[in-house]
């Protein structure tokens, strides 16, 4: 074991479950934790899904209770954010002036929401990451906060559907840019609130990166069903308004107006407080295979870019957060690594739940193996070259989940 | 070893099942979690708490015997 002192910057679930996963085995030194934001962990995919809808309060997202942070025995730095590692040294400073020293480093920070070029700071217009974001959207939304923070799921449901009746009588429009994972997400949760949605994408089908292109034209004819304007293969060039968005314009000449825009247009890791650190920064904090990043520093989650056996990658999905976060932890312990995992993410939109393990190609061949794309809901494989590498579920999350045999790792 | 799992919270993201295929299935049709052994062997621990700590939603709770 190394110096029985970890510091950990950034607080989501990468973060945290290195400090959970240190814990559980046996770990008994120091450890501390630093969370730019003033919130205790939470997790990040329900904010565009439960948490945006209003089926969820928002503490729900919460990842653990009192009880069990206070069993890590850890220093909570919360409301602070690193600002500056000197490796050599083993020192971090705080955006409060405190210098840190530390054994080992685990960085954890993140990714940060690109804007669009010349995205104005307007009201009605924001990008969507944080929890505070997934709340001030849903505000926006017609989605009234629970009075009793402790509401519990039957009053969240209901009260879903009240918000969903009031939101009607409201019915704003809404663009959002970028038809990603995230921004789909957001179109669906907007639509189900009864609000008119405009779905703008520079590409030709929505997350056609994570879902080729076939996939991703039948996740466009999903939103069209349900009303949702789809501009695949346009940017937005200006956003107009004076004192709040009034309207965006479209890189083929079309104005479109709109209340509310959300810019989903991708994120950067979170790496600028590393600039003279001296560790390797392309794209993320690149790493080796265990998330060693230099001696005695680690990275984990969305802002690492780990080597894999054809070069090197950066994911950024939940279960890529918890798995890079045990691996690490077991680093840091001495233990053997683990093989590299098949990626894994799914998405939540309408009632459809999408599941997909391992990479699909832009141009990748389905195959249905189980169920139909008639019955809207089926397994498939996608192959490359006659092997298998990926395996996907429509609304067939078990199925998904056992065709990931077939993947190629 | 004493396991409860909160259906109600879970979010079918099947992470238990691929690390602990031996204590939790999903349910075929929304994915949600079955549990199938409330008292798995220690041999198991390792895969159950590592599950535990993979679920997304937190929905796994496990109780060490004393």
């Amino acid at each position: 074991m190394t110096d029985a002192d970890v510091l950990v910057a950034g607080i989501g679930a990468a973060g945290l479950t290195v400090a959970e996963v240190l814990r559980r085995k046996g770990f008994t030194g120091k450890l501390r934790l630093v969370g730019a934001e003033s919130h205790p962990p939470y997790d990040r995919p329900p904010l565009s899904k439960e948490v945006l809808t209003g089926a969820w309060p928002p503490q729900r997202a919460r990842l653990r209770d009192e009880s069990r942070l206070a069993a890590l025995e850890a220093d909570w730095l919360l409301g602070r954010r690193a600002v500056r590692l000197d490796a050599r040294r083993h020192r971090v400073w705080l955006d409060d002036g405190r210098e840190l020293s530390y054994g080992t480093l685990v960085i954890a920070t993140g990714v940060e929401p690109r804007r669009l070029p010349g995205q104005p700071e307007l009201a009605g217009v924001s990008t969507f990451r944080t929890l505070d974001d997934a709340i001030r959207l849903r505000r926006e939304l017609g989605v009234a906060e629970p009075d009793d923070g402790a509401a519990g799921v039957g009053t969240a449901s209901r009260a879903a559907e009240d918000m969903a009746a009031g939101a009607r009588s409201a019915a704003r429009r809404v663009v959002i840019v970028g038809a990603g994972v995230l921004g789909c997400e957001i179109a669906a949760a907007a639509t189900g609130l009864g609000h008119t949605v405009t779905l703008v994408e520079p590409g030709p089908v929505p997350m056609l990166r994570q879902l080729g292109a076939e996939l991703g034209q039948r996740v466009a004819d999903l939103h069209r069903d349900r009303g949702v304007a789809l501009w695949p293969g346009v940017g937005v060039t200006d956003f107009l308004g004076t004192d709040r968005v009034e309207a965006v314009s479209l890189s083929d000449g079309t104005t479109i107006p709109a209340d509310l825009v959300v810019v989903t247009a991708g994120a950067a890791p979170a790496t600028d407080w590393l600039a003279d650190s001296g560790l390797s920064l392309a794209d993320g904090v690149e790493c080796d295979a265990s998330g060693r990043a230099a001696a005695d520093v680690y990275a984990v989650g969305d802002v690492a870019r780990w080597r894999c056996a054809d070069g090197s990658r950066r994911l950024e999905t939940r279960t890529n957060a918890g798995e890079q976060a045990m691996a690490v932890a077991a680093a840091i312990l001495g233990e053997p690594p683990r093989p590299t995992p098949i990626p894994y993410f799914w998405s939540d939109q309408y009632d459809v739940k999408l599941q997909v393990f391992g990479v699909i190609g832009a141009d990748a061949k389905l195959r249905v193996t189980e169920g139909s794309l008639a019955q809207d809901r089926f397994v498939a494989v996608s192959e490359a070259d006659g092997v298998v590498t990926a395996a996907i579920g429509w609304n067939h999350p078990k199925g998904a989940r056992l065709a990931r045999a077939q993947v190629s790792g | 070893m004493q396991i409860a799992v909160d259906a109600e919270r879970c979010v079918g993201a099947g992470s238990c099942a691929l690390t602990a295929a031996e204590v939790f299935d999903q349910d075929d049709a929304d994915g949600t979690v079955v549990l199938l052994d409330d008292s798995p062997p220690s041999r198991l621990a390792g895969e159950v708490a590592d599950a535990a700590v993979m679920c997304p939603s937190g929905a796994i709770t496990v109780r060490r015997a004393r």
